[in-house]
């Protein structure tokens, strides 16, 4: 028996874990499909799905390059717009929540009545938002822009208290010892360690905003979701292809640009 | 001097260092023209938001209390919920992998299946989940059946995504080593590459799986099926006592399943 040999022997033997994981795991699978019911399933499914298909490879081209305010152009800007302010308000509120729900800034029962809240805001889901702000401002994109605004400050102030509580002591305390007052400490120690994160952090947020701008149409709080859920129940599957292929493109573009201006905002 | 140039610090040793021109007002001048088209477009209004803002309140206060009673009639709904997000995050994980391996540009040597696979996976996750939901009802009929294909599809554009990125940054010394002994490729990338990603995997997929049944939560709204549906029934009859009970069972559950999962995951990393 040479060495290598020996090695192989003495690795641990794990078949009981790796058995009761198999168990579990079938158990569970088996289990959840009961939720798989086909006897919805019909020819007539296939058909409408040769249909979407269809209708995504020859889209309605008219409405597609019009530019008044049905066509696909402007609601993707609209839809952008939302995203977009949603965001900077989101952004905005979020920085004082999180410096609030930072450890090391605040005591620690401050931190954890601020989280609890922060936890309660983010299970609310966004179409419970939506039609809350539609009692405010009415349907529209302002709801919407509203509706983004407060589901973005969950996951913001989430990865902003990480930013914050990763924050290096030792710059301060240099700061400190060459005798910077308590606002120059701030100035050149605190915001350039995080204002390049957080702009990153929020221009990813940004990117989440545009796909689930999409959502907010159920309820009646603008953007593109509306138009894709009438054409869709009115079976116009030229006019879904269409918008479907609006939202894509700009969903394609938008994560590119945000990719690669994220990527020069972290490198410095 | 000129405007245009550059300012710079001499160094007492004669060396000159060129001070870099901050960026900072040039982007807030852009941020600002577009909040200022943003709100034009959006129809922003600051005071009807002042004016208004306690209209906001009426649903949030109809909720409390909950209706204990309605609770009865949640759990087949919310297990329903979480049958389809985790046949639909298993399902997933699982189809993941093998477009995962083709999609990773060191391991299947044909560029254009990379790139295809590539594209396929970045359209799948532009198609907003509760799109592809909608598109699903259509198909196989409401019901859970299209939830789990909405989060099927969502699981593999996700897991897929960052697990190619493993792949490629993997340490492929142990794969070359096994190619050159005479492995193929494909049991080559069983024994060296997939012992590498198998915890990241693991752990992405149980993610995935948490943040799934937060979605699949308001799939049931286009009605596919689950406790959406119920969320959706007791917002259109405006019982918002029932919403609160619907909202705070919803808590409770990802609450239970964050922390389940946070404890796998501690433990596969």
């Amino acid at each position: 028996m040479d060495i290598i040999e020996k090695h192989l022997l003495k690795e641990p033997k794990r078949t009981v874990q790796n058995v009761i994981t198999a168990v579990i795991v079938i158990v569970f699978l088996v289990w959840s499909l009961t939720a798989i019911d086909l006897s919805n399933f019909t020819s007539n499914g296939l058909a409408i799905a040769q249909n979407i298909l269809h209708g995504i490879v020859t889209p309605n081209t008219e409405l597609l390059f019009t530019f008044n305010k049905t066509g696909v152009p402007y609601l993707l800007l609209e839809t952008m717009a939302i995203a977009f302010l949603g965001t900077i308000i989101g952004t905005i509120l979020a920085i004082p929540l999180a410096f609030l729900s930072a450890s090391n800034i605040v005591p620690k029962p401050v931190a954890f009545i601020i989280r609890l809240f922060l936890i309660f805001v983010r299970t609310i889901p966004a179409i419970v938002y939506g039609l809350m702000f539609i009692r405010v401002t009415g349907p529209g994109p302002f709801a919407g822009v509203m509706t983004m605004a407060l589901v973005s400050i969950g996951m913001l102030s989430k990865l902003f208290v990480d930013i914050i509580e990763d924050l290096e002591v030792n710059i301060l305390e240099s700061l400190e010892s060459i005798g910077c007052t308590p606002f120059e400490k701030i100035r050149y120690g605190i915001i350039p360690q995080l204002f390049a994160m957080f702009i990153s952090v929020a221009i990813y947020r940004f990117d989440m905003n545009l796909r689930d701008a999409a959502i907010l149409g159920l309820v009646g709080a603008g953007g593109i979701g509306a138009p894709l859920i009438f054409a869709m129940n009115a079976y116009k599957w030229s006019e879904v292809g269409s918008i479907l292929i609006g939202l894509m493109v700009l969903i394609l573009f938008v994560e590119f640009l945000s990719n690669k201006i994220r990527n020069t905002i972290v490198r410095g | 001097m000129n405007i245009l140039k550059a300012k710079s610090i001499t160094l007492p040793n004669g060396k000159t260092v060129p001070v870099k021109r901050s960026k900072t007002p040039l982007i807030i001048v852009v941020l600002l023209i577009c909040c200022y088209y943003s709100v034009q477009i959006t129809g922003f209004n600051l005071q009807v938001l002042t004016k208004r803002i306690g209209q906001f309140w009426v649903i949030l206060v109809d909720m409390v209390p909950p209706n204990w009673d309605y609770i009865s009639k949640l759990w087949k709904p919310l297990f329903d919920t979480i049958k389809m997000s985790l046949l639909g995050s298993i399902l997933g994980a699982v189809f993941a992998l093998p477009l995962a391996y083709f999609a990773s540009s060191n391991m299947s040597k044909n560029k254009t299946v990379v790139v295809a696979t590539k594209f396929i996976l970045s359209l799948l996750r532009t198609l907003p989940t509760l799109v592809a939901a909608l598109i699903a009802t259509f198909i196989f009929g409401i019901g859970t059946t299209a939830g789990t294909i909405a989060i099927f599809i969502f699981t593999i554009a996700y897991i897929g995504k960052l697990l190619y990125e493993q792949i490629e940054n993997a340490d492929l010394k142990a794969f070359e080593a096994m190619q050159s002994m005479g492995h193929s490729t494909v049991s080559a990338f069983r024994y060296a590459i997939i012992p590498q990603i198998l915890p990241n995997y693991l752990s992405n997929a149980i993610f995935c799986f948490e943040g799934n049944v937060r979605y699949a939560a308001i799939l049931g709204y286009v009605g596919a099926g689950g406790i959406g549906l119920m969320l959706n029934e007791s917002l259109g009859w405006r019982n918002y006592a029932n919403v609160g009970m619907i909202l705070l069972l919803l808590a409770a559950t990802v609450f239970i399943i964050e922390t389940i999962s946070e404890y796998i995951r501690k433990k596969l990393l």
